[in-house]
């Protein structure tokens, strides 16, 4: 039997089908993903990948689909994205997810092209024909649905060796109050050698987010791909990813101030010699609820990843990792180390960590470890030995176990910024 | 009354007696040396001093500079001037040692109501006595201690004895695991921090540290309390016999 939100987005998608953009081929493919939803319906708690997150639970119901934003809706968007707002970046913007050039930076650069999603299904742009729903095989149900359902977001090309000095933000912003959903869906392609760095920034207030980004990274290419996450209502996002080889690729994301967020990452590396860092904080408090799920492919050898995931829970918040490693039987000379730690600032917090290896070839290295604990004692009364009081001992140490992950981040501006929200999350702490 | 004065001290962790009646007083100025075989209540006598709370205190107490401060949490005390150099310094992952010290020494001064310390003072500071600990601006910059050998975390806690300038400094035995060079450099910014106006508590199950930080008087500590007190010549005496006449065992 349908629950009243999948009933809800099955007659969406029937309402919408006739005017959702793209014809032939991408009409085909969106029959193909709504069948495939129809089939599965909202994943739950026996699925597998969504043990944790039991979204046909957590989905009471389903939004209608946000019509496109009028001027206050754009005028109130202004403000979105505000923690890289001291941060020089090329701002492309969003609302209620459509594409909105009148706020965006489109100055023109050499080997960088910027378009919307809607209008390259319409216009059947090739990039798009090529890659879009093609990146990652998948049978995940909610990254079907959007692909049903899939209506702007940002398409973006990078030009073989170009260097892309300015970090391009995507910031998908909220412009109604009105519970709207919006599916949005993104392409980047980042040609041989080329470099840049993608913010898919989410500030997406009451709105229900269901977003994917299919990003290829060509051979060796450097990006860095950070995604900052901020939403009131459920948000379910996508990064499919397919890495080429000898390339630098590095993913970030902050999450933060969510009410039901799930981040999944379809990470294939199918090019040999490239080394990947795969990162990212969550900083929960309230009953929010964060899912990092992660399935990270080596599909090629002599690659290095590291995936490193921390979260911070305080009050009765739930952080979820999830993660799996899969080694295929011809990439031999793996070298695979995958970390989560969560600490705990309440008794009623709660972390569940899942990290998984699936090794198929027999010449690697690939580790695992995860784990979760308060504050320590020992480290704290080493701080206050010295004269910090206590709170102020424990909001360093806090403070420190975020910022070892930040850190990492190559970009300064970007680094310095989320170290900055993080410092600002610690200080609204009751 | 004596700078520190310790009265019949009596502390348990998890209901096992670690002090039984300990009574010691050391005066400003004095460096008191404490001896005594593993298991006497040495490190317990440093933590209790410092206001770790796993110990419970059920009888006697402890006045400094005149002032009972056993209710006191730990940070209260050492903006009241009390220091513990710790016998196995943490690591503090993500925290550099400069900012660790700075947060340490404004967080004392906010507490006894003085300015923050200004930034080229505080370099400066750091600076001189980071070189005379052979400190390097490599290790200022790195988390406190994370990946320090034993020798430099060792350093690292006269640094922050010397940046924070306590009153009254416990060390305890700050020369396990120091090979003869590393103890002669901490030995040597110890005895930079003698003065009229601090006391100084060695805390040591060897003689061989006294050889470089002179002791004023020696206490012998045995099964949870001082047993024997006296000059400077009780430590040779002890390097000599051993602690078995005091506490009955080997040591």
């Amino acid at each position: 039997m349908k629950t009243s939100a999948e009933q809800a987005l099955s007659a969406a998608y029937e309402c919408a089908r006739a005017t959702l953009p793209g014809k032939g081929a991408v009409a085909t493919l969106r029959a193909d993903a709504f069948k495939q939803f129809e089939t599965r319906g909202l994943p739950h708690r026996r699925v597998e990948e969504w043990k944790y997150t039991d979204l046909r639970a957590l989905m009471r119901e389903a939004y209608p689909i946000a019509p496109p934003p009028d001027a206050a809706a754009k005028q109130h968007a202004k403000a979105a994205g505000d923690i890289l707002a001291g941060t020089d970046c090329r701002r492309l913007v969003f609302v209620d997810g459509a594409f909105a050039p009148d706020l965006s930076d489109l100055k023109p650069e050499p080997g960088l092209s910027v378009e919307s999603l809607a209008e390259s299904l319409a216009n059947g742009d090739a990039l798009v024909a090529q890659h879009v729903g093609k990146t990652f095989a998948s049978d995940d149900a909610a990254l079907a649905l959007n692909t049903a359902l899939m209506g702007d977001g940002a398409v973006i090309h990078i030009a073989k060796g170009a260097v892309i000095a300015r970090p391009i933000h995507l910031v998908f912003a909220a412009g109604s109050e009105k519970p709207g959903s919006v599916f949005i869906r993104s392409l980047v392609v980042v040609g041989e050698g080329a470099q840049a760095t993608i913010i898919e920034d989410h500030d997406s207030g009451a709105a229900q987010v269901n977003a994917a980004l299919e990003l290829i990274v060509g051979d060796a290419a450097q990006v860095d791909y950070l995604k900052i996450t901020r939403a009131r209502a459920l948000h379910v996002a996508s990064l499919l990813a397919s890495v080429g080889a000898k390339a630098q690729f590095n993913t970030f994301a902050f999450t933060s101030d969510v009410a039901v967020a799930r981040n999944q990452n379809f990470i294939r590396f199918a090019g040999e010699g490239t080394s990947a860092g795969i990162r990212g904080v969550s900083l929960l408090r309230g009953k929010q609820h964060a899912d990092t799920t992660l399935l990270i492919e080596h599909a090629a050898g002599h690659c290095q990843s590291r995936e490193q995931f921390k979260s911070v829970l305080d009050d009765e918040a739930h952080g979820v990792f999830q993660g799996k490693i899969v080694v295929k039987p011809h990439a031999q000379k793996t070298d695979a180390k995958m970390m989560t730690r969560a600490l705990l600032l309440s008794d009623e917090a709660e972390a569940d960590n899942k990290p998984e290896l699936e090794i198929f070839a027999d010449d690697v290295v690939c580790g695992h470890g995860a784990t979760t604990s308060a504050p320590s004692e020992a480290l704290k009364f080493y701080l206050m030995s010295r004269g910090i009081p206590e709170t102020e001992a424990e909001a360093l140490l806090i403070q420190a176990f975020i910022d070892e992950t930040i850190e990492e981040i190559a970009h300064e501006g970007i680094r310095d910024a989320l170290k900055f929200a993080a410092l600002r999350w610690l200080g609204a702490r009751e | 009354m004596a700078f520190l004065e310790v009265k019949n001290l009596h502390v348990e962790i998890e209901d096992k007696k670690i002090l039984d009646g300990l009574t010691l007083s050391v005066e400003k100025g004095q460096v008191a040396a404490i001896m005594g075989p593993n298991g006497s209540g040495k490190s317990t006598l440093a933590y209790v001093l410092a206001g770790k709370d796993d110990y419970k205190v059920t009888e006697g107490d402890v006045k400094f500079n005149g002032e009972s401060i056993l209710e006191m949490g730990a940070d209260e005390r050492a903006a009241k001037g009390l220091f513990l150099a710790f016998q196995y310094p943490v690591e503090v992952p993500g925290v550099a040692t400069m900012t660790f010290l700075r947060t340490a020494l404004n967080a004392q001064r906010k507490t006894r109501g003085q300015a923050e310390v200004s930034t080229p003072e505080f370099m400066k500071l750091v600076r001189d006595t980071a070189s005379h600990l052979g400190i390097s601006q490599d290790m200022l910059r790195r988390a406190v201690n994370v990946g320090f050998s034993g020798g430099e975390k060792k350093r690292n806690e006269i640094l922050q004895m010397a940046v924070l300038q306590p009153t009254l400094a416990v060390l305890d035995e700050t020369d396990s695991g120091l090979d003869i060079d590393a103890l002669k450099i901490v030995a040597d910014g110890v005895n930079r921090l003698r003065s009229p106006e601090r006391a100084m508590i060695v805390i040591t199950h060897y003689q061989r540290l006294l050889n470089y930080i002179v002791p004023d008087v020696v206490h012998v500590m045995a099964k949870g309390k001082v047993v024997k007190s006296g000059g400077k010549e009780l430590a040779l005496e002890l390097e000599a016999k051993g602690y078995a006449q005091y506490a009955g065992v080997a040591a």
